[in-house]
């Protein structure tokens, strides 16, 4: 039956890529924003669901991308593909310099979590009195005349980015899915699921979990370089933000933790249902602001209460796609 | 001990261990009182005692999860004591627990895979090696199982697959046979046999059933308070006077 599940994807894939062809402006936005949280969630899903290390600050590795990338484009003229490197390398190693002290004076479970809040809480304070990145008035990208594309500096129309981001969520698929298979994939589970058991079979805990911190960390830089550009605009009060990480976290907890799709069924659900109910606030007429994190909050309530595995391993047994 | 990783390249399948004067006290409470005792290459050793005797904490000690006090753990003539638990398996000692540890999430096969792991370099040959071992153990059936819903027998088993998977010199399994009926527990004795008989692995095991200790041990080894009053073989120890006083109270002085 895995066929069955092989041929869902390329449907779904083929949807996606034809899209900006037949939807509508708005549709393809919807899309981006679904994408981008595909990708961003499986970021953490890696360090969570692989290795289960609770991360409630991944706002930290977007924001501090997007300004690295951001400012060395606006301070230097270095291009965005080139600004990168340099981000990924620099949210590795924050994810791993946090990591090891963490590890090393046995900061684990919610202390953890707490630890990963903190330092996202410490940077969005930092970067709000970062004058030569803008502090908290923000750091503005040159916007190019409309129709231009110039995908060297990332400067072009909304389907360029979907085409983007719909890269980088598909690379991360196929990443979490090899990953999955290898030594690392095996052994973060073994972690995740008793740490002391993994140990006595020769897993050195340390090494594995460094790992996954920091290909989560790096990957989650990538995000944070792709909402500088799509947006144009970064302000500490929205990238390092709390409720950033708990987006981020919100789409592999509905869809389901630790599984290579739920990340994905997750994102879809909540920004389909999310600006869904904006919209349909909007069109009644009612002025109910924050519709949108109450939508959040009663559809995470209700997976909790009824599906705590997410609806991917339900979805997944109903339609028998795995066998 | 760049000495002891050597060695266990050197030396295949079997180990010779000793433990040297260990002693381990908790806030004062004293676990482990200078126990010493040897372990001779392919032989199955059993360590008895009442609960509280320092047993498990013993294990942990050579398995490098707790360090010891004072005292040495030998291994093929190297010192392992200090050693991380993942170093310490790599060199060729593996345990079990008793308080069974699956990886819940995962099914029986990939549970294996990860002890298998630790000596075969591809993922391939890994899931080769833990579909030998299943087979051997008999878990063969269930290994496309999620390993959280094995019944207790089965998870012992599984506890065994895991441990051997590593390719261990010497294998410290604590209670694998507690809670077995007899029919499983006389499977598991077979089981333990072979693996010391035909892959040449010593065995130590932390064991209350005492058919199964007179049957299998060449060696019994009494803890009592942390410390070690009596060993040998198995028809001599239950002769011990210091023995019997422990397990069933000292005779009453009237």
């Amino acid at each position: 039956m895995k066929r069955r599940a092989i041929l869902l994807v390329i449907g779904v894939f083929g949807l996606l890529l034809t899209l900006p062809l037949w939807a509508s402006p708005y549709t393809v936005s919807l899309a981006t924003l679904f994408l981008f949280f595909a990708y961003a969630g499986q970021a953490w899903n890696i360090m969570m669901g692989f290795a289960g290390l609770l991360s409630l600050g991944h706002a930290l590795y977007l924001g501090v991308g997007a300004y690295t990338v951001a400012a060395l484009y606006d301070h230097f003229s270095i291009g965005p593909w080139l600004g990168l490197w340099v981000a990924l390398a620099l949210c590795g190693l924050l994810a791993a310099a946090m990591a090891a002290l963490a590890f090393r004076y046995r900061v684990a479970g919610v202390y953890f979590a707490l630890l990963t809040i903190a330092c996202a809480e410490f940077a969005r304070i930092g970067f709000d009195h970062f004058t030569w990145v803008g502090g908290s008035g923000g750091l503005f990208l040159k916007v190019v005349e409309p129709g231009r594309m110039d995908l060297l500096n990332l400067r072009g129309p909304p389907a360029m980015f979907y085409y983007l981001i719909l890269l980088l969520a598909g690379a991360a698929l196929l990443l979490s899915a090899l990953l999955l298979r290898s030594r690392a994939g095996y052994y973060w589970q073994a972690i995740r699921e008793s740490e002391e058991a993994a140990a006595a079979l020769g897993v050195n805990s340390f090494r594995w979990k460094m790992l996954a911190v920091m290909i989560s960390g790096a990957m989650t830089a990538l995000a944070g370089m792709f909402s500088a550009f799509y947006y144009s605009n970064l302000f500490p009060e929205q990238l390092f933000h709390i409720s950033r990480s708990i987006e981020i976290i919100l789409g592999p907890i509905i869809g389901g933790v630790g599984t290579l799709f739920g990340p994905i069924i997750g994102a879809a659900l909540l920004t389909a249902l999310g600006d869904g109910a904006t919209e349909f606030v909007a069109a009644v007429g009612w002025d109910v602001p924050g519709v949108k994190q109450l939508v959040y909050g009663i559809v995470l309530f209700a997976i909790v209460a009824f599906l705590p595995e997410g609806i991917w391993p339900a979805l997944a047994r109903k339609l028998k796609l795995f066998q | 001990m760049a000495c002891a990783r050597t060695q266990a390249e050197a030396v295949p399948m079997s180990a010779s261990l000793a433990v040297q004067q260990i002693s381990k006290s908790f806030r004062g409470l004293q676990a482990l009182a200078d126990v010493s005792f040897e372990i001779q290459p392919s032989t199955i050793t059993a360590l008895i005692g009442p609960n509280g005797a320092g047993k498990t904490t013993l294990f942990n000690i050579i398995a490098g999860a707790q360090t010891p006090d004072r005292g040495a753990i030998v291994l093929d003539g190297c010192r392992i004591d200090g050693l991380r638990p993942d170093q310490i398996c790599r060199l060729g000692i593996a345990r079990t627990f008793q308080m069974v540890k699956p990886f819940a999430g995962l099914t029986v096969l990939d549970n294996v895979v990860i002890g298998a792991l630790s000596c075969c370099t591809r993922v391939k040959e890994a899931r080769q090696r833990a579909n030998a071992i299943l087979d051997m153990v008999g878990l063969g059936p269930k290994r496309s199982r999620a390993s959280a819903l094995l019944a207790l027998p089965d998870r012992k088993l599984l506890e065994l697959a895991r441990a051997l998977a590593t390719r261990p010199k010497l294998l410290l399994l604590d209670e694998v046979l507690g809670g077995l009926r007899p029919s499983e527990c006389d499977r598991m004795m077979a089981l333990l046999r072979d693996i010391t008989e035909r892959e040449g692995i010593s065995l130590v095991l932390i064991e209350h059933v005492m058919r199964a200790v007179m049957a299998l041990a060449r060696t019994v080894i009494v803890l009592h308070h942390g410390e070690v009053i009596a060993q040998g073989t198995p028809a001599s120890i239950v002769r011990e006077q210091a023995v019997l006083d422990c397990y069933l109270g000292e005779p009453l002085r009237v």
